[in-house]
């Protein structure tokens, strides 16, 4: 299942290569992309795993990265 | 300007300020080093701040712990001046890429800003203004001059003209009456028109286009990939050569300590891989988003890559490089006049909808009596028998003649000869071909100076047609007579691994070749379904010049993102080497960081124009 976050004041672009990496380690992750221009991540999370928590640990591992960033949505 | 980067304004100025004052009064002792600490305090402490707090994520090789590092050395190498003005200047490099970049953002948007704020829709005879996703299919919408359509949809009542230019660039206004289709996305110019929605938002032309083009990042270009790599291992291998440059020379050849550590201190400071991994995707991003707005889709950056670099262009024939639109081209009479041989055809055929029939109506233009026509027979795979003013006419191909007994006489103009007898007599022949897009051998010509290699057609006709038409539009290469199943196969021998090969098509019928092609490329129809769906680039109209103004376009944005690259790198390198050597100051370094980096910006946003 595609989601799509919208990343708040995603302002450095190594960050956001770090966000990406650490999101794709997430358990319950397929994959991640985060468009630095766009402000936005799109993830591919595996369809057996609850969405919710998922999300929960995107928005940690991002704030690790890069704390003034916020994930939406 | 946002609220942070006002703050941080405000932080630059004052400590600014206080360094200037500070150096200015000469101050010395413990009153110099308060205010030299608390200069940098007001600058920088969310640098140090976010340095500590990476530090317990484990994370060291990041922009503000080498820009606190830098700092903090310089400070206990005693030079106080020094680290308060390198962290200013700093700053006021972040605040110029955090305006920079917020200006290329907000640009790109603006250009891609197709999306419709409102629709007004007619709800128990009221009309009210709602948000277009809380529209369903079969409601009736109120466009005034000057809004943008909301749905896709049909006019129920109203002629107006509409601008495409958003979705396919092209600025020439269309006229659109009763019953004709209009596309969300584009703009209504003259009068107020009553439409239909005919999909719901998330399924309209502007929802799918907005989402292939903000979503457009996820094919990543191969240069890209360089990228992520190579900063990968630019920090530690800087920062390891930094550490060996502040011990090597003091340690082994009793050389003065603080020399070398300020030395390795410039290496910190330029250790940021950032000005690249900024100008790239933003590089990409303008040349998609400028191609967008010019009615050119490019499904990833991966994509612009290739198309720049392609060899091989593969046409579909019809509706490609022809109109795909059957047009009368000859007729031919028997002792009458060429209007009545028409006009007796058109009678005929005036209740087919079989596209011979509707070209035959077209050509005919004029108003059709239909109670002249007192019955018509359909005679399958041969033509129609009709009854027009009580005469006995046979309209179709030449095997209908024959099974009347008329004697036909074959027609010199290649396409479809429809003959018209009446009983036995002959009348003469209509003939009707597919017509070669006008810009064609323009596009073909301007493929070629831009250096493609090889321009192939696959078509289903007969080699003559084939032949004939590749001839008009100056095409190296026709595969005629082709099942759809052998257009993949061909393509397939066609491609090899350093020439790019792309398919042009219509996006109908041709899925299997789009996706198979290097670059699946379809054109035509304001995005149908199959084409957004099937094709990697979308090309906006039927104009075949669009093709080679995507490659130019593609070229420009490689040449930019080239630029940014080697601009960057060989900035760093020579402060690296000046810096090593003892002739870089920590000035220099700050700039070769996050001067780069608003350079690089400013030359990304190129790519949009």
């Amino acid at each position: 299942m595609k989601k799509i976050y919208r990343l708040e004041d995603l302002d450095c672009a190594t960050c956001a290569m770090k966000m990406e990496d650490a999101v794709r380690k997430l358990e319950g992750v397929e994959g991640a992309s985060v468009n630095f221009m766009a402000q936005k991540m799109i993830v591919d999370i595996k369809d057996d795993s609850d969405e919710n928590s998922v999300r929960k640990a995107i928005a940690k591992a991002c704030r690790r990265v890069e704390p003034d960033c916020k994930v939406i949505g | 300007m946002t609220k942070k980067q006002l703050i941080l304004l405000i932080r630059i100025a004052a400590s600014s300020v206080l360094l200037l004052a500070s150096w200015a009064f000469k101050l010395q002792g413990p009153l110099g080093l308060a205010a030299y600490l608390a200069a940098y305090a007001i600058a920088g402490w969310n640098v140090v701040w976010g340095a500590l707090l990476n530090i317990f994520h484990g994370q060291v090789f990041d922009e503000k712990f080498l820009m606190t590092v830098a700092t903090a050395g310089a400070m206990g190498l005693g030079d106080y001046k020094e680290a308060v003005a390198v962290m200013v200047f700093y700053q006021i490099g972040e605040w110029f890429e955090s305006i920079a970049l917020g200006k290329s953002r907000k640009s790109i948007a603006s250009l891609m800003d197709i999306r419709p704020d409102e629709a007004v829709v007619l709800r128990d005879g009221q009309e009210r203004a709602v948000d277009p996703s809380q529209v369903e299919v079969g409601e009736t919408l109120i466009v005034k001059p000057g809004e943008k359509i909301p749905l896709d949809g049909v006019i129920i009542e109203g002629s107006t003209s509409v601008n495409t230019a958003a979705l396919t660039g092209e600025s020439l206004p269309l006229d659109r009456g009763p019953s004709d289709r209009v596309v969300s996305g584009s703009i209504n110019l003259t009068s107020v028109i009553r439409m239909r929605a005919e999909t719901n938002f998330a399924q309209s032309t502007v929802s799918r286009i907005l989402e292939l083009t903000e979503n457009a990042a996820q094919r990543k270009a191969r240069i890209e990939g360089f990228i992520t790599r190579f900063s990968r291992w630019y920090t530690p291998i800087v920062v390891l050569a930094a550490v060996l440059l502040a011990t090597i020379a003091p340690l082994f050849f009793a050389q003065s300590w603080g020399k070398w550590i300020n030395r390795a201190l410039i290496f910190l400071v330029v250790s940021c891989p950032c000005a690249l991994v900024v100008s790239v995707p933003l590089s990409f991003f303008g040349g998609i988003g400028g191609a967008s707005h010019k009615g050119i889709l490019i499904k990833g950056a991966g994509y612009l890559e290739l198309l720049s670099r392609i060899k091989t262009a593969v046409f579909d024939k019809t509706g490609t490089l022809t109109k795909g639109v059957f047009e009368v081209v000859a007729i031919h009479p028997q002792a009458r006049s060429e209007a009545e041989l028409l006009d007796l055809a058109a009678l005929a055929e005036a209740n087919s909808s079989h596209p011979i029939a509707q070209s035959i109506l077209r050509a005919h233009e004029g108003h059709i009596d239909k109670s002249r026509i007192s019955s018509v027979k359909e005679m399958a795979g041969q033509g129609v028998e009709a009854i027009v003013d009580g005469r006995r006419l046979y309209v179709g191909n030449s095997r209908l003649m024959e099974s009347v007994g008329a004697s036909w006489r074959p027609c010199h103009h290649e396409g479809t000869v429809i003959h018209v007898s009446e009983g036995k007599e002959y009348l003469g022949h209509i003939v009707i071909s597919d017509t070669i897009k006008q810009e064609a051998r323009e596009a073909i010509a301007q493929l070629k100076s831009l250096g493609v290699e090889r321009t192939v057609m696959l078509t289903g006709d007969s080699d003559e047609v084939g032949q004939s038409v590749g001839k008009a539009i100056g095409i190296d290469i026709v595969a005629s007579r082709l099942m759809p199943q052998d257009k993949v196969s061909r393509i397939e021998s066609l491609i090899s691994k350093d020439a790019p090969l792309c398919f042009v098509g219509d996006g109908i019928n041709d899925a299997p070749v789009l996706s198979r092609a290097d670059v699946g490329i379809a054109m035509g129809d304001l995005g149908s379904d199959a084409a957004i769906e099937a094709a990697d680039v979308v090309l906006m109209d039927d104009n075949l010049m669009k093709l080679p103004q995507a490659i130019r376009l593609a070229r420009k944005t490689m040449r930019i993102v080239r630029q940014n690259i080697v601009f960057a790198l060989s900035v760093k390198a020579l402060v690296l080497v000046l810096g090593s050597l003892g002739f870089a100051t920590m000035w220099l370094a700050v700039f070769a960081d996050v001067g780069v980096l608003v350079l690089a910006i400013l030359n990304a946003m190129r790519a949009l124009r």
